[in-house]
């Protein structure tokens, strides 16, 4: 298998990993959520604003690699006036994308960047610890996910 | 280049292109690169006679041991005593009663916690470690100390990497029951004074457990000289099969120390009021063993034993110091660990990209490297950093190695430039 470096550090992702948007806590967060990797020892705290039943604000701090930051920089970007629904559906279809071979969802936008972190099996947990703390932030559980 | 000049660049005389041919997983190709294996500290790579000895075993003479009277079952018995008494001679242990088999080196350290730490360490004892310590040489001396309401000690290391012998001095207490030490840190590489920390320990009276996995591959060890009450290795970091590894203890120690697991083999008689147990060595070990780790690993001590150790510390030490000056030149990089004494480990940051995305862009160039916390977060926290790259080396590893990973290195910062 060769798989070119540039499938996976596409453009927008080694500019959101750089430049990540949306870093720093957010003020009179209703959501949060911290999220680890233990693998790799990446942590994340996902916050997010919930005003009537839609995501008003997200922001997320932590360290990790350029897969996980921008996965959560573009994560904060993309879920802005999202129902709480509609974000749990995407991380769904962003989930599927990392994961199964052919598929290539047409309605998730800029997120469709991460589609070659598919060849690299290894890296899909970097791709996907922001949103795992997402979900555990909306579904208000307390306990820090872990990817493992 | 002439012969004295071939000489003089591989000074400790390993024909490294004759040992390269033993390994066939050296000669397979990685994304379409030559695979230039640096994570020997995580596992080494094993030579066609260690795998032929397992075949040779599988083939000719798998049987239980211990217990029937058939000619298989004799052999592979046979086999276990001689195996058992090659490592007695690999670390120059007194006798054979001395060398328990286990999985590994996580093993070891858990059967001592288990037996001994359970039976010696008792509510306000302390147990005593170093800040370099591995996972395995915290958590099974964390789970004792819990139960016991006994406290876990730790002597901090310096920023070169170096536990502070008087700082280690001064940790030894009247509370203090057991000290447990890396010989080599998995994640820095530093090489623990061992015998001058062993004779400080037994001064203060207290018993030395070794986590002696990353020293044993990489130099000659001598457990009496050293003054080891315990020492542990793993098979698969020397050339050996993994699921194999060994515990060494002190007769006297072992002796009083209770069995670890029940089960056959470890017994000399059961009935439902009473079990007698087994002699030494085989109190410890409960249930069928690894027979063909045995074997595996009698192969790969014959497989070292034919380079030899001296050579290969001298050649790794030569490669290391090449290593180090390469790596520290690049701009932007900085070695994790500047111990004077090291051994084949060289952990690195580079500035502005994270370990992971490193690993991923060495990997595309053939290079195995790990990055993460090596199962050792408390160094990582000591440093400030989530995680490093490490290179780790064997004597198999070639200067020519260590020039793909600079210009790998390279590679990653014009990547993330």
């Amino acid at each position: 298998m060769t798989s070119d470096l540039n499938d996976l550090y596409q453009e927008t992702i080694v500019d959101h990993s750089k430049r990540p948007r949306n870093k720093g806590a957010l003020a009179h967060a209703t959501h949060r959520a911290e999220g680890y990797n233990p693998l790799c020892g990446d942590r994340v705290t996902v916050e997010l604003n919930v005003e009537d039943g839609r995501i008003s604000g997200l922001g997320f701090e932590g360290s990790g690699c350029a897969i996980s930051t921008a996965s959560a920089s573009l994560l904060t970007e993309t879920l802005r006036g999202k129902t709480p629904d509609e974000a749990e559906q995407t991380f769904d279809k962003f989930h599927d994308m990392l994961t199964q071979e052919g598929l290539l969802p047409s309605d998730l936008g800029k997120l469709a960047v991460f589609s070659g972190v598919r060849q690299y099996p290894m890296r899909v947990k970097c791709a996907t610890l922001a949103w795992h703390t997402l979900r555990a932030a909306l579904r208000g559980e307390g306990q820090p996910v872990s990817t493992e | 280049m002439s012969a004295h000049a071939e000489l003089l660049r591989t000074p400790a005389a390993l024909d490294v292109e004759r040992i390269r041919e033993d390994f066939p997983i050296l000669h397979e190709t990685v994304h379409g690169k030559p695979l230039v294996y640096l994570d020997n500290a995580a596992t080494s790579q094993k030579p066609r006679a260690v795998i032929d000895s397992l075949v040779d075993y599988y083939t000719h003479y798998n049987a239980n041991v211990h217990r029937a009277v058939h000619l298989l079952s004799a052999r592979a018995t046979e086999a276990c005593d001689r195996v058992r008494e090659k490592v007695r001679a690999f670390v120059n242990a007194a006798s054979t009663n001395e060398i328990i088999f286990v999985r590994g080196t996580t093993e070891a350290l858990n059967l001592v916690a288990q037996t001994y730490g359970r039976q010696n360490i008792k509510h306000g004892d302390e147990v005593l470690i170093s800040g370099l310590e591995h996972h395995s040489n915290i958590v099974p001396w964390q789970i004792l100390t819990d139960e016991k309401q006994a406290r876990l000690r730790v002597v901090p290391i310096d920023d070169r990497g170096v536990v502070p012998l008087d700082r280690f001095e001064k940790a030894l207490n009247e509370r203090t029951r057991l000290v447990a030490l890396a010989h080599v840190s998995n994640a820095l590489g530093t090489v623990n004074p061992l015998a001058k920390m062993i004779e400080l320990a037994h001064r203060a009276g207290v018993p030395v457990v070794v986590d002696g996995a990353q020293a044993v591959p990489h130099m000659p060890v001598d457990v009496r000289a050293l003054g080891a009450d315990c020492y542990a290795f793993s098979g698969h970091k020397l050339c050996g099969p993994s699921g194999i590894g060994v515990l060494y203890g002190k007769e006297k120690l072992l002796e009083a120390m209770p069995p670890y697991q029940g089960g056959g083999d470890m017994i000399r008689s059961v009935t439902f009021e009473k079990t007698e147990y087994n002699v030494l060595p085989y109190k410890f070990e409960a249930g069928t063993p690894d027979v063909a780790g045995f074997v595996g690993l009698g192969a790969a001590i014959d497989y070292v034993n034919s380079i030899g150790l001296t050579g290969i510390s001298e050649y790794e030490h030569e490669l290391l110091a090449y290593a180090t000056q390469a790596v520290s030149r690049i701009e932007g990089v900085r070695i994790i660990g500047t111990a004077p004494e090291k051994a084949s480990v060289i952990s690195f940051v580079i500035d502005g990209v994270h370990p992971h995305d490193v690993g991923t862009i060495l990997d595309q160039e053939g290079i195995a490297v790990r990055t993460g916390h090596h199962c050792a977060q408390p160094v990582m926290d000591r440093y400030q950093i989530a995680a490093t790259t490490r290179a780790s080396l064997a004597f198999y590893n070639t200067k020519a190695e260590i020039d793909a990973l600079t210009t790998g290195i390279r590679k990653v910062q014009r990547f993330f430039a």
